[in-house]
């Protein structure tokens, strides 16, 4: 067999074809899937040209309608590795934060203010400490976990651990002097104090863990370093957005950042609902 | 029948910021009378009754109950505060916290959660987050919280500075059931007319010393102490 | 009990489906991930296979980094001296050639260092370093940057020493690099593939192509198992043998973005 020579091959001249067509519910929904595309489409409405704003909110309404197969499984994998971290970091974050708040040790405030000084991590940095400690040259790296979605899940559960553990403390801190001198009075001290301010504060609790929820969502050095953005597996929303927008794609990297906002923007609602009705019920 | 009680206080002081707030007080407080600490605001009364009751410990001196409370055993004292502090509960259910604190048996709790409302008379309001009923219905919150634990001892401190006068008078009754029940009751207050009316003894402070000690009749008819006197007459300036 | 329930949905939807497929970590480069060259032929060789391929694409520098960490049981790029280099030093197996493409040279349509047209890649950058023409660089450790390097060695320029303010080094991948190439209207080297797929074009084109010096080949290259034990040497190499057999070679050739292959396949036989 005789493969044609690199002058062969590039005596063809490039002509610049139309974009393919694809037989996919919308066009944009084609955009995830087609690596060619001859010249970046304008799109127009009434014969007008669309800024790019506007194209962008069209065309995240297409994606969103369009239901594409390949996208729900970027915003599912998305969900699973975010609310995981969530999850952890907020069972991790819940006592720590509650005990420093009631307990007193030497060095307490010195915690107190790394703790707080922690809520500003650089994702990447967390993302490479991460790698470090997950790669095979590394302490952890019998397990095998780098490039997984567990992997994605211990760098996001560290990068929001702080801001939750931070948040509770001072919320838990504030109700102790409240409530300090009536539950000594009753003989509640120590981890049944910490668990009693715990669950009286648990509506300010929320919002520390929504915020939580928002950072995980929204960062994009730490999956990108510790998944690698795989595709198919460890590809979230915020690591296609970059992939598309270091491919030119900026309408369709802009229209993926509206459908992750819109989903953070519903998990808050659901949220906000839920406080809600828990505050008219229990006050 | 107390154990608790008598309660020696000898030579108590306390020093905090730069001042003496309380100054080498020393009483023994008995089982029966009802026992007010009377006194102009910044007397020391309040700060009396924390260490009284174990919330702070006194600089010198020393606080000696007839029998010691052993710890991680239910208290054996309560006190209610000036402002109450209810939990982001019901009313019931802010009750029952205090009885499971108090390691009453979970079967219980409910029932006498519910007699102490009933006594107090918040039956009907049972349900209701405890935080938003008024001022006068949680502080009778909180004597029914206090009165459902069945209490030796009940502090009060100042109970009924923030009240109007007719939640006044419900809470004083109340007071009067709880001691009518069996509890021995000491209680601050800065009005005269309350002590007056509830006490049977008054311990008269100011400027942190235990100026005055007397049974109600005999204090407010022959002050034994200028300061009484002067407090008495509505004539003693802010200390 | 509304918290136990969202806990119950929560935990449900972390219980990750069971990685029991088989699947091997290959190291890549972006530019050959981003040319699409992978989504068209894995899923021929993961159907015959029954074999997942990862793929984690970075810079070549990286790439072959990760190779020697341990982290990949493949490394899949195009800088023959660094790929010798990670030979020589234990890292690899063997090296087996697998395709070629070719770099071009991109830049403004106005064309301040007037190098359109030209086939002379070499005299090309010589004209853009003496008309001080903007030029974007990867700057990252790639293969795209080491054989820009390499181009301007032969142009006899050291870019350590000889670089000015016109010499933009953007550290990043071949997209980003690109895009700043056309924000900034400056020349660029660019690979085919990448460049056929980037959609940001703004007023860019092919300025100079054709030149033998632009020649980009790839190797493929399993992990030395005597240096990282954990390596999966049966699935790796049965990787490596589908690339080079003649079912891998034509998966390769067939790819195709409008009508134009991007890459030549040219393993031994």
């Amino acid at each position: 067999m005789r493969f044609r020579g690199l002058s062969g091959a590039i005596m063809h001249r490039h002509s610049y074809l139309a974009p393919k067509t694809q037989r996919l519910a919308s066009p944009d929904a084609a955009l995830l899937h087609a690596d060619a595309y001859a010249e970046p489409k304008t799109a127009t409405i009434g014969g007008r040209p669309l800024n790019a704003i506007a194209e962008a909110l069209l065309g995240a309404l297409g994606l969103i309608t369009a239901w594409d197969a390949k996208l729900v499984e970027i915003v599912a994998l998305s969900l699973k590795v975010s609310l995981s971290a969530v999850l952890f970091a907020t069972l991790l974050a819940l006592p720590l934060g509650a005990a420093v708040a009631v307990a007193r040790f030497p060095g307490r405030h010195a915690l107190i203010v790394l703790l707080n000084a922690l809520m500003g991590l650089p994702p990447v940095v967390v993302g490479l400490v991460v790698y470090l400690l997950l790669s095979r040259a590394g302490p952890l790296g019998e397990f095998g976990l780098l490039f997984t979605p567990p992997a994605m899940v211990i760098a996001q559960t560290l990068l929001i651990l702080p801001i939750i553990a931070a948040l509770t403390r001072q919320g838990v801190e504030d109700a102790w002097i409240e409530y300090q001198d009536q539950l000594r009075s009753l003989g509640v001290s120590g981890v049944p104090a910490a668990l009693t301010l715990l669950w009286d504060i648990r509506y300010s609790l929320v919002t520390a863990v929504l915020a939580g929820l928002g950072r995980a969502s929204a960062e994009v050095g730490a999956v990108m370093i510790v998944g690698g953005n795989i595709d198919g597996v460890t590809r979230v929303m915020t690591t296609t957005i970059a992939l598309e927008t270091s491919k030119g794609d900026l309408p369709l990297a802009l229209s993926l950042g509206i459908v992750l906002i819109l989903i953070v923007l519903l998990l808050n609602a659901a949220a906000f609902l839920v406080k809600e009705a828990a505050q008219r019920k229990y006050g | 029948m107390s154990a608790l009680l008598p309660l020696r206080l000898s030579e108590v002081s306390f020093h905090a910021g730069g001042r003496t707030i309380l100054d080498r007080v020393s009483a023994e407080i008995v089982a029966g009378p009802r026992t007010l600490i009377l006194g102009a605001n910044g007397a020391g009364k309040s700060v009396l009754m924390r260490i009284c009751h174990g919330l702070l410990s006194p600089t010198a001196g020393r606080v000696q109950w007839s029998e010691a409370e052993t710890p991680g055993k239910p208290r054996r004292q309560a006190m209610v505060f000036q402002r109450p502090v209810m939990l982001r509960r019901s009313a019931l259910a802010n009750v029952t916290y205090a009885l499971k604190a108090a390691q009453v048996p979970r079967a219980a709790r409910r029932t006498r959660a519910l007699a102490a409302l009933d006594h107090v008379g918040l039956a009907s309001l049972a349900e209701h987050p405890a935080r938003v009923l008024s001022g006068g219905e949680q502080q009778r919150l909180a004597l029914a919280r206090a009165w459902a634990l069945r209490p030796e001892v009940l502090f009060l401190d100042e109970p009924t500075a923030n009240l109007d006068p007719s939640a006044t008078r419900e809470v004083e009754a109340i007071i009067g059931a709880i001691h009518a029940a069996g509890a021995k009751i000491v209680m601050t207050t800065h009005n005269l007319g309350q002590a007056r009316r509830l006490a049977d003894e008054i311990l008269f402070i100011h400027q942190g010393r235990l100026a005055e000690r007397a049974p109600v009749e005999a204090f407010f008819k022959q002050p034994a102490s200028a300061e009484a006197a002067a407090f008495i007459k509505g004539e003693l300036p802010w200390t | 009990m509304d918290l136990r329930r969202i806990l119950l949905v929560i935990a449900l939807l972390v219980a990750a489906p069971a990685w029991a497929q088989k699947f091997i970590t290959v190291a890549s480069t972006t530019s050959t991930e981003q040319s699409g060259l992978f989504k068209h032929m894995l899923p021929i060789f993961e159907g015959k296979a029954g074999i997942q391929v990862r793929v984690v694409a970075l810079g070549t520098g990286q790439a072959l980094d990760m190779g020697k960490r341990g982290d990949a049981d493949v490394v899949f790029v195009h800088a023959k001296a660094l790929e010798e280099k990670f030979l020589a030093e234990g890292f690899g197996v063997r090296r087996f050639e697998v395709m070629y493409n070719d770099f071009v040279l991109v830049g403004p349509k106005s064309d301040p260092a007037k190098v359109g047209g030209t086939r002379d890649i070499v005299a090309a950058l010589q004209k853009i370093k003496a008309a001080s023409a903007p030029f974007a660089s990867r700057g990252d450790k790639s293969g795209t940057h080491f054989a820009e390097l390499q181009l301007w060695k032969a142009a006899g320029f050291d870019m350590e020493k000889d670089k000015g303010p016109w010499y933009r080094d953007t550290g990043s991948g071949m997209g980003p690099t690109l895009n700043t190439a056309s924000g900034m209207n400056a020349y660029a080297l660019t690979d085919r593939g990448t460049w056929l797929s980037f959609k940001n074009r703004g007023e860019l084109v092919i300025s100079v192509e054709g030149d033998a010096r632009l020649f980009n080949q790839y190797g493929i290259m399993l992990v030395n198992p005597a240096k990282h034990p954990h390596v999966k040497q049966d699935l790796g190499q049965a990787f490596i043998d589908w690339v080079i057999s003649a079912d891998g070679q034509k998966a390769i050739a067939d790819y195709k973005i409008g009508g134009e292959q991007l890459f030549f396949p040219n393993a031994k036989k």
